[in-house]
């Protein structure tokens, strides 16, 4: 009996999941066989995973703390900018980091605006580098999506049951315990495990704000190995402790979490009828609002007057950024438009594939196998650019995957049997009618990556060296050298580059889109 | 004739056989309760659902292991028949070259099927912005230009008002009486039925029984059909 035809050939996907499969699992294999275990974990690495897991579990339990009331306060009141603070709050996922950390430095830093306001009084500045530097970024990020995140479950409790609270005379007190507390229950443990991996892996923070015997993770010990002591056995040993890390936290983060953080349809406001306190609401939502302008804000403030006088270093970073961001972004479409499509012909175990890519994203970790990889045979330095636009795509596959497989298997499904009866071939079935009608979600999973790639401060500081850098990486070297103003005009150019990607890329997408 | 020669048709589950000849240029209806199977039998002559035994045939040629583009037949589905970014005349030009571009004979060819289902001035247009049986008229002028010896209709018009039901049913019975079309139609509606097609195929209880007289059946319906009629 013949197997039934599909309207798409499943083949390029496979192939190219296998390809991600080869490189995530090569660069593994090469870091397992050179970390050197029989030297056993020293002081200063045991005191890396602790630190690691303190700032995490710290950086995750303040981010959703704070996120509930904010998120129930977003619930239940409707206001002029609402759908727009909402939509902001997805922004840190885009924002390149480097940028954030100018920003937080400008209010919370040594002199930064906060500091000045203390000095006024008479009290001493505060101090941002360390853990509660690192905390401080971290539920800077975080705390917009795990409002996000905790804002979904609130909005999927069906109208009815708010209804039948007011009916029945509950007051706010009661509204928690019986239809609010269970939902909580059901979405907080996903929001907490996701932001805990992302604690766990995220490089520029720790290279920024961290440092030191009391404030290193572990991919900042395996950036030290590398670029001061050029110790590849203890870069690998501490890779294999990181990847035990990421997998496990990763592996609970997907059994626990539901639903995706960009989700749509936040923007319905929930009608209810228990009133409850105004100004606290108001409070947390203008706590969230600040936090989160503040530091952009100060980011536009103190790059606008030097971006007029742009160090020619900076010019020619960010032209290296916006080809290392295109060829990411060609890489990415190249990778998750066939994936999606065979996805969608039922080819399951691509989709196990892509969670557990998922799982092992650690840029640091890949980076450290290709080096270990390529530097056999040639200098890797030279590769730097070319690997950090693969590593970035990879990176971005799991998100590009998220938002393209829905529209893929709609495609399928819907017209999937027409254009067989058609006798279309699976390349026109590809060229006519999937991707014209996936622009949309193609756009938007292309300014996902490009945004993500031209700001990524990962693997690029472990292969470039100083005749090269992307612009992040020129600001990080920048601050370092205490050029603070070209530093700051580097981040604002910086962020109009990445939120200019993701513009125009999600635009382009959808302009002229119909039904 | 289309030849079903001991067909088991699977799926999930369910099963269904079919044991039938069909002659030529002749209009059946497929009639029996919802989930018998009226849509698999459709699915399993146009490609769609292997069989598990048995052969399908047409004309003598056997068609059990072609891909659905490669059929004699030409199907429409309850919905999704046209796409929806495609003008009228891209969906039309669909039937002709599914993969490559129309040639100015091949255009007129389209323009020449629109005009005959009654949307001459309509080529330009995309689907959101025809009424539901204008959408339908476009659906048949690409059936027209496919030339398939073989149409199945799975009651792509079910959501179509009675009147325009109606409709559109007559200008498909013209359409396959004009090209000898031999026509296969899933049917809900006993009157439908008695109105355009001389023979019907009951399916009930895991089988597809032999086309017989549409009035002989629907007069004096065996028990599975008379509880489904009421």
């Amino acid at each position: 009996m013949v197997g039934r035809a599909q309207p798409v050939n499943p083949w390029p996907g496979i192939g190219a999941a296998a390809l991600v499969a080869a490189l995530i699992l090569g660069t593994l294999l090469a870091v397992a066989l050179r970390a050197e275990a029989g030297r056993g974990l020293g002081p200063a690495d045991w005191a890396a995973l602790r630190f690691t897991l303190t700032q995490a579990t710290l950086s995750t339990l303040l981010s959703v703390a704070l996120a509930i009331p904010v998120a129930r306060a977003l619930a239940r009141r409707r206001f002029r900018g609402r759908s727009v603070l909402i939509a902001l709050l997805g922004a840190p996922f885009i924002l390149p980091v480097i940028v954030a950390i100018l920003g937080l430095l400008q209010v919370f830093g040594r002199s930064g605006w906060i500091s000045d306001l203390l000095g006024l009084a008479g009290l001493p500045p505060l101090r941002i580098y360390g853990l509660h530097g690192v905390v401080l970024a971290h539920v800077f990020f975080n705390l917009p999506l795990a409002t996000r995140l905790i804002l979904q479950g609130w909005q999927e409790v069906p109208s009815e049951r708010f209804r039948l609270a007011a009916q029945l005379g509950c007051d706010g007190r009661a509204i928690f315990r019986l239809i609010e507390a269970p939902m909580l229950a059901r979405v907080v443990p996903g929001a907490l495990a996701v932001i805990f991996a992302l604690c766990l892996t995220s490089f520029a923070v720790a290279l920024t704000l961290g440092g030191g015997p009391r404030a290193t993770t572990l991919e900042l010990g395996i950036y030290q190995a590398f670029t001061y002591d050029f110790d590849l056995g203890r870069a690998a040993l501490l890779s294999t402790l990181q990847l035990t890390l990421t997998v496990a936290a990763g592996y609970a983060a997907l059994r626990l979490s539901r639903g995706d953080g960009f989700g749509a349809g936040l923007d319905r406001a929930i009608r209810r009828w228990d009133g409850g306190a105004v100004w606290t609401d108001v409070a947390w939502i203008a706590l969230a609002a600040v936090l989160l302008l503040l530091p952009l804000s100060a980011v536009v403030l103190s790059g606008l007057s030097g971006l007029a006088r742009t160090p020619v270093i900076l010019v020619n970073a960010a032209l290296i950024s916006v080809a290392v961001a295109i060829a990411s972004t060609v890489l990415l479409l190249l990778l998750a438009l066939p994936m999606a499509a065979a996805i969608a012909t039922g080819r399951k175990g691509l989709v196990e594939l892509s969670g557990i890519l998922g799982l092992s994203a650690s840029p640091l970790v890949i980076g450290t196998g290709l080096f270990i990889l390529i530097r056999p045979l040639t200098d890797p330095t030279a590769w730097a650019l070319p690997v950090t636009a693969m590593v970035n795509a990879v990176m971005a596959l799991p998100f590009a995957l998220r938002i393209l497989l829905p529209a893929a298997r709609e495609n399928v499904q819907r017209f999937g049997p027409l254009a067989q009866s058609l006798d279309m071939r699976p390349f026109a079935f590809l060229r006519r009618v999937m991707i014209p009608r996936m622009r949309a979600q193609i756009g938007f999973a292309a300014g996902l990556g490009a945004a993500l790639s031209m700001g990524d401060l990962g693997v690029i500081a472990l292969f470039a060296d100083a005749e090269i850098a992307t612009l992040p990486l020129q600001i990080y070297r920048l601050m370092g050298a205490y050029q603070m103003q070209a530093a700051q005009a580097g981040a604002l150019l910086l962020l109009l580059l990445s939120m200019g990607a993701f513009w125009l890329l999600d635009r382009g997408g959808r302009w002229h889109v119909e039904a | 004739m289309l030849k079903l020669d001991g067909c088991r048709i699977a799926n999930g589950d369910f099963a269904l056989s079919a044991d039938m000849e069909i002659s030529e240029r002749s209009t059946v209806a497929v009639i029996g309760p919802s989930g018998a199977g009226k849509s698999t039998l459709l699915e399993a002559i146009a490609g769609f659902r292997d069989l598990e035994r048995g052969k399908i045939s047409w004309r003598g040629r056997d068609l059990t292991d072609l891909p659905p583009g490669k059929r004699p037949v030409a199907m429409l589905f309850q919905d999704g028949n046209l796409f929806p970014h495609m003008t009228a005349l891209q969906n039309v030009g669909l039937g002709l070259r599914p993969n490559g571009k129309l040639s100015p004979d091949e255009v007129a060819e389209v323009d020449a099927a629109l005009a005959r289902v009654g949307l001459p001035d309509m080529a330009a247009r995309k689907p959101a912005t025809l009424s539901g049986g204008q959408q339908s008229r476009v659906a048949l002028a690409r059936v027209l230009v496919q030339r398939r010896e073989i149409l199945l209709l799975d009651e792509p018009f079910a959501a179509l008002g009675p009147a325009l039901k109606v409709e559109m049913l007559d200008l498909v019975r013209e359409l396959a009486a004009e090209t000898g079309t031999t026509l296969m139609m899933v049917s809900h509606d006993p009157e439908d039925a008695r109105r355009i097609c001389r023979k019907a195929i009951l399916v009930a209880e895991n089988t597809a029984l032999a086309p017989q007289a549409t009035v002989d059946l629907l007069n004096d319906p065996p028990p599975a059909l008379r509880s489904y009629l009421g």
